[in-house]
């Protein structure tokens, strides 16, 4: 009996240490992320590093201004948000509540698949179809720019979104549809004004998901922004995102640019926190 | 007293399972008519039969006809949409909308192009009246529907099915879920909207169906028994089956 029980306490201690080690590497990062990015913003200074307009960190009189690089952010991920969020929440009403069930599985494997292709193939693909198109066809020098990796985060959000719109309008009961219907709406009129409301929360939810794809995304936004620390002015502009701001420099990188790199990895950090808590408060709410 | 709804020669499977078999009755106008009998014997397939609530269900197939006020209801020219808004229903689980108590009730009239506030909130308050629930929601009409009891969801539901202004109101078990005061509340407000409304009921308490009905139809393994004023079915039935089933003896 006392044996058992001693058996059942290290196998206890043995899962607690391993789910320790996962809290364990957010605590590090966190720490390691602040106590190494806050020394370049005090040397800065808080407003110059996150209002500069200008980047020119390898200039004989270097300057550290970070905002094209959150501009730039932000305006790709909201237009990431604008293109991918109509097309994938239409997808998702329509595999959740019309499609027959064998288009429904065909379809929702391409959009697993789509999940599973690696980033540096968005941005080849980007790279090689995308580019070309935008320079005929707005007839400019270069096709590298924010709409090309607008496009390419677009596509990059949909199976985050699709996903988890699907899972949330799926678990609506279906006694709400039956109410509408008996009522005499139509069905679409049942799922736009009854499933869809009741899925908001989990909707929402899939939409901040996708936020937090698109700003987190480095590599294919990297070959196709072109990647140049330009204010984002127009969309035709050659930018550069926050995370290929840390990644494109970092290996020559030395001094107060090294830790400015860090800097920007901290402002990164804590836009990926605030979406984060945008999705847990909808999660949270989605299971009230 | 005229018929409301005639069903003729009707038959119902599910896939190749025959649920129902070569149906006649007719539902008398506002009156209360309850359909009796053990679980699985149609009587609630019979029910949806006649908003076609069926249709939703997959392989299904119907033979025969059910006309209402006269017309086919399975013609191809009849909106179904129109028809449900006719031939409203209310579900064994109490279901509201998980929207507001106004909004729960707004919800048929605005579908059918209802704009107008002040229109809405007279529609609104009528069916909340008519529902006996008015006096305890009118000062929370914001409020979430989900907030209130089962008995009051149910009622919100009649509200809501009446709201859309139909000349039939389908009961599908409706009290099957409630505590034996709401249920007594609901029988209550059923006999009331008999002045209005035709209303068919089904229901597997006997005791409800003798208390609220003025005619009664028992259903056995997919087949009508027995139709007939509620007072004869329980008094003299014609049918063994009907009478062993009513004195207790099987169900």
């Amino acid at each position: 009996m006392k044996k058992n029980k001693f058996k059942e306490n290290i196998i206890h201690g043995i899962f607690l240490l391993l789910g320790l080690i996962t809290v364990g590497f957010v605590l590090l990062i966190t720490i390691y992320l602040v106590i190494s990015g806050i020394p370049a913003i005090r040397e800065i200074g808080l407003i110059n590093f996150l209002f500069g307009k200008e980047w020119a960190s390898t200039a004989a009189e270097p300057k550290y201004g970070i905002l094209p690089f959150i501009l730039t952010s932000v305006y790709g991920t909201s237009g990431a948000i604008i293109i991918g969020v109509p097309i994938g929440f239409m997808t998702s009403v329509y595999l959740s509540k019309l499609a027959s069930p064998k288009t429904k599985y065909l379809v929702q494997t391409a959009v697993s698949l789509l999940a599973g292709i690696p980033s540096v193939v968005y941005g080849l693909v980007g790279m090689l179809v995308l580019i070309p198109n935008i320079r005929n066809i707005f007839n400019i020098p270069d096709g590298s720019s924010l709409l090309a990796a607008i496009i390419v985060l677009s596509i990059m959000i949909l199976p985050s979104i699709i996903k988890v719109s699907v899972t949330a309008l799926d678990s609506v009961p279906k006694e709400y549809e039956d109410a509408s219907l008996a009522l005499g709406a139509t069905s679409i009129e049942t799922y736009f004004k009854v499933s869809v409301p009741a899925a908001k929360s989990g909707i929402a939810a899939s939409v901040v998901l996708g936020v937090g794809r698109a700003i987190g995304e480095a590599m294919a936004v990297m070959m196709v922004a072109g990647n140049a620390p330009n204010m984002p002015n127009s969309i035709f502009q050659s930018v550069r995102f926050l995370t290929t701001a840390v990644s494109s420099e970092m290996s020559y990188s030395s001094g107060l640019q090294r830790q400015a790199l860090f800097s920007i990895a901290l402002v990164l950090f804590m836009f990926i926190l605030l979406i984060n808590a945008t999705l847990n408060f909808f999660i949270k709410r989605n299971k009230e | 007293m005229s018929n409301i709804i005639t069903v003729k020669d009707m038959c119902l499977w599910y896939g190749d399972n025959q649920a129902l078999k070569n149906i006649n009755i007719e539902i008398p106008e506002k009156n209360i008519t309850a359909f009796i009998g053990p679980s699985g014997c149609g009587k609630s397939t019979l029910l949806k039969t006649f908003n076609r609530m069926n249709d939703l269900v997959p392989d299904v197939k119907i033979t025969g006809d059910i006309k209402y006020n006269e017309n086919d209801i399975f013609s191809k020219e009849v909106d179904v949409n129109s028809l449900r808004k006719e031939i409203g229903m209310v579900f064994q689980k109490p279901n509201p909308f998980p929207m507001s108590i106004y909004d729960n009730v707004a919800y048929g009239p605005r579908t059918h192009g209802i704009t107008n506030k002040v229109k809405l909130d007279e529609i609104v308050e009528q069916a909340l009246r008519d529902a006996a629930i008015w006096d305890e929601v009118k000062d929370r009409l914001k409020k979430s529907a989900l907030g209130m009891s089962g008995g009051q969801q149910q009622r919100l539901c009649i509200a809501r099915a009446l709201a859309v202004q139909p000349k039939v109101l389908l009961m599908d078990e409706p009290t099957s879920a409630l505590d034996p005061i709401s249920t007594s509340r609901i029988e209550e407000l059923v006999m009331e909207l008999k002045e209005k409304y035709t209303i068919v009921m089904v229901t597997h308490n006997m005791q409800q169906a003798v208390r609220v009905s003025n005619y009664t139809a028992f259903f056995l393994l997919g087949e009508l028994v027995e139709f007939g004023k509620t007072d004869d079915i329980f008094s003299h039935p014609k049918d063994k089956r009907t009478e062993d089933y009513i004195t207790g003896r099987f169900g």
